[in-house]
């Protein structure tokens, strides 16, 4: 009743960080789930009721996952797979985006329209084709069959084109009286202008390469050639009582997009957004 | 490379250009040089999307009129006849109900709770910026390692999920061992899964609202409800049916979860459209009846974007 109203607020405050935590906590239950199983010994998680907490820290598990599937060579596949497409994707984004903000062609709505077509078209309803011809050519189990159909992106070009419009006219008019070409003038001046659009686009088709499914099961057969998220639920199909090694093992294979997750969140969240809400 | 100085107004470039009566034919000469070097600056990704996107379109809409070989080679052309075969076999309309079902268990719900976190994020308080990221933690989670986290936690015997549901004396769920449940159980996981990219854009989308608003709405003695339904959600109703839409067609696509957590079961309670898909060409053979559900998937999603552009048009608001 008497309370001053400094006093409220404070009470309001901390009120709503208890609520912020409570949420967190939430969402961050399952990560924590895996973390904690994934330093189980055997007995614990085979034990009722389950633990909340690691008793101590147990790295055996990775261990074990490393020696029953090899996580190592998945993961090398998967980062050299997302890093393949992500150059390729910086490549031929940046290329087709600079045609659409620099270069006043006829037919450019219609360009656009074309690289608008394949957003509606779901990867679903060319998978089958896709698939016979990658079989046809003799790339299953290759690093040119995982990559090649994703080197392209419509999203990827309209982000950077996007940003290359708010770079000024001017100087590409200087550059042009300057007699310098469109691609050096693309190389040395809008790509450096552009670094920020140009790392959200790094970052997001990393992270989506990385985390594919359907296409990597599909085309790889070998067991040199699995990316991590076919080999970790295959490792889970061998160890299906041994959900502290699983866990191990997805424990491991975060560790990639977590940590890009960290070091590039400010700007795949700025970039992403301006994409995205702007359309 | 281009020798002109006007290239200030560029949109109406080449309509003042065209109407200058000196010079025609250099400017023709110059539009069609221009032309070349933008497809020369287009032709890397306009080859991937041919190859990887138009070609296969038009190969699966041709696939789909034959009957195949057990390894995909067209044997004996049928028409529409395996569309229409669709709608009569119960797998495939169960396929699409449980499509269906999957996006009206997943959509609302991610679309309410990244709604109240991106609130709580936009909060003004210090540190918030750490919410804000735990928040969006799941956008570097993939949906193979969330699916085998969700197995775990929903084992029946010893998962977490279940314990806790002892603890507060409710029964045992049969979460994915039960076809009335694992539908639901998958949905469950798919909407914690999309939370982090839902929460990063409505958040992005608030920040996007003029202060001004609220700060005139405060003077005029609005409370907090009355502010979030007078201003922040239609302002931000452009993000929302972006979310809309873009949550929808992931439902209808979604793959992964199904393949590692229920392989379509229990008795083809979780059998959706693209596992069916797959399901029919990569085990089955049967790839022209593959490829026509494809095409039915496409047209659904092709009405979809059409509903977006439409109603995006009309009806939501924009400054």
């Amino acid at each position: 009743m008497t309370l001053s109203h400094q006093t409220r607020r404070n009470i309001v405050r901390g009120l709503t960080y208890l609520l912020l935590i409570g949420i967190a906590v939430l969402v961050l239950f399952p990560l924590w789930s895996a973390f904690t199983i994934s330093m189980l010994d055997d007995a614990e998680v085979a034990s009722y009721p389950p633990r909340l907490a690691p008793s101590h820290l147990h790295l055996t598990n990775f261990k074990r996952a490393l020696e029953q599937a090899p996580l190592l060579r998945y993961l090398f596949n998967s980062i050299t797979q997302s890093t393949i497409v992500m150059v390729g994707q910086l490549v031929t984004a940046s290329l087709a985006a600079f045609a659409f903000a620099f270069i006043d062609f006829k037919g450019r709505n219609i360009v656009f329209l074309v690289f608008l077509s394949t957003l509606m078209i779901p990867w679903e309803a060319t998978i089958i084709p896709n698939y016979l011809t990658i079989q046809a050519i003799g790339w299953t189990d290759t690093f040119q069959g995982l990559s090649a159909p994703f080197l392209a992106t419509a999203f990827g070009t309209f982000l950077l084109r996007q940003f290359f419009l708010t770079i000024p006219k001017e100087l590409h008019d200087a550059a042009v009286i300057d007699g310098a070409g469109n691609l050096r003038f693309l190389v040395t001046i809008v790509l450096p202008l552009a670094r920020p659009a140009l790392g959200t686009l790094a970052v997001y088709s990393f992270l989506q390469t990385y985390n594919q499914y359907l296409w990597p099961l599909l085309i790889t057969n070998n067991q040199d050639m699995r990316t991590v998220q076919i080999g970790i639920a295959l490792l889970q199909d061998e160890e299906r009582f041994m959900f502290n090694i699983v866990m191990a093992g997805v424990v491991l294979i975060l560790v990639p997009t977590f940590t890009l997750f960290i070091a590039g969140n400010r700007q795949l969240i700025r970039g992403l957004t301006a994409g995205a809400v702007k359309g | 490379m281009t020798d002109q100085p006007s290239q200030i107004v560029r949109s109406d470039n080449a309509r003042v250009f065209s109407s200058s009566p000196v010079g025609l034919s250099g400017v023709q000469r110059r539009e069609i040089k221009k032309l070349l070097e933008a497809l020369l600056y287009l032709s890397p990704a306009l080859i991937i999307f041919t190859a990887f996107v138009f070609i296969p379109l038009v190969r699966s809409i041709w696939l789909s009129t034959y009957i195949t070989d057990p390894i995909g080679r067209p044997v004996k052309f049928v028409g529409l006849l395996q569309y229409q075969r669709l709608f009569e076999t119960p797998v495939f309309v169960n396929s699409f109900k449980r499509s269906l079902q999957f996006v009206l268990y997943t959509v609302p719900i991610t679309l309410v709770l990244s709604m109240i976190l991106a609130l709580l994020g936009n909060l003004r308080l210090k540190r918030i910026d750490v919410f804000r990221m735990l928040f969006s933690v799941t956008i570097a989670v993939s949906a193979a390692t969330a699916s085998l986290i969700f197995m775990y936690l929903y084992h029946p015997a010893l998962g977490m999920l279940n314990y806790m549901l002892s603890l507060v004396g409710i029964p045992a769920v049969p979460w994915l061992i039960s076809e009335k449940t694992a539908l639901l159980s998958v949905s469950l996981t798919t909407v914690w899964l999309q939370l982090g990219l839902n929460t990063v854009i409505l958040l992005a989308g608030m920040q996007g609202i003029p202060e001004e608003l609220y700060e005139s709405a405060m003077i005029d003695g609005a409370n907090a409800w009355h502010k979030f339904r007078s201003i922040t959600v239609p302002m931000l109703s452009p993000t929302l049916f972006f979310l809309l839409i873009v949550d929808t067609l992931a439902a209808f696509q979604t793959f992964t979860q199904i393949h590692v957590m229920t392989s379509g079961g229990p008795l083809d309670s979780t059998n959706v459209l693209v596992f069916s898909i797959y399901r029919e060409f990569y085990f089955n053979g049967k790839y022209g009846t593959a490829a026509a559900q494809s095409i039915m998937l496409f047209i659904i999603i092709l009405v979809l974007t059409a509903i977006q552009f439409g109603v995006v048009e009309k009806r939501v608001h924009y400054e």
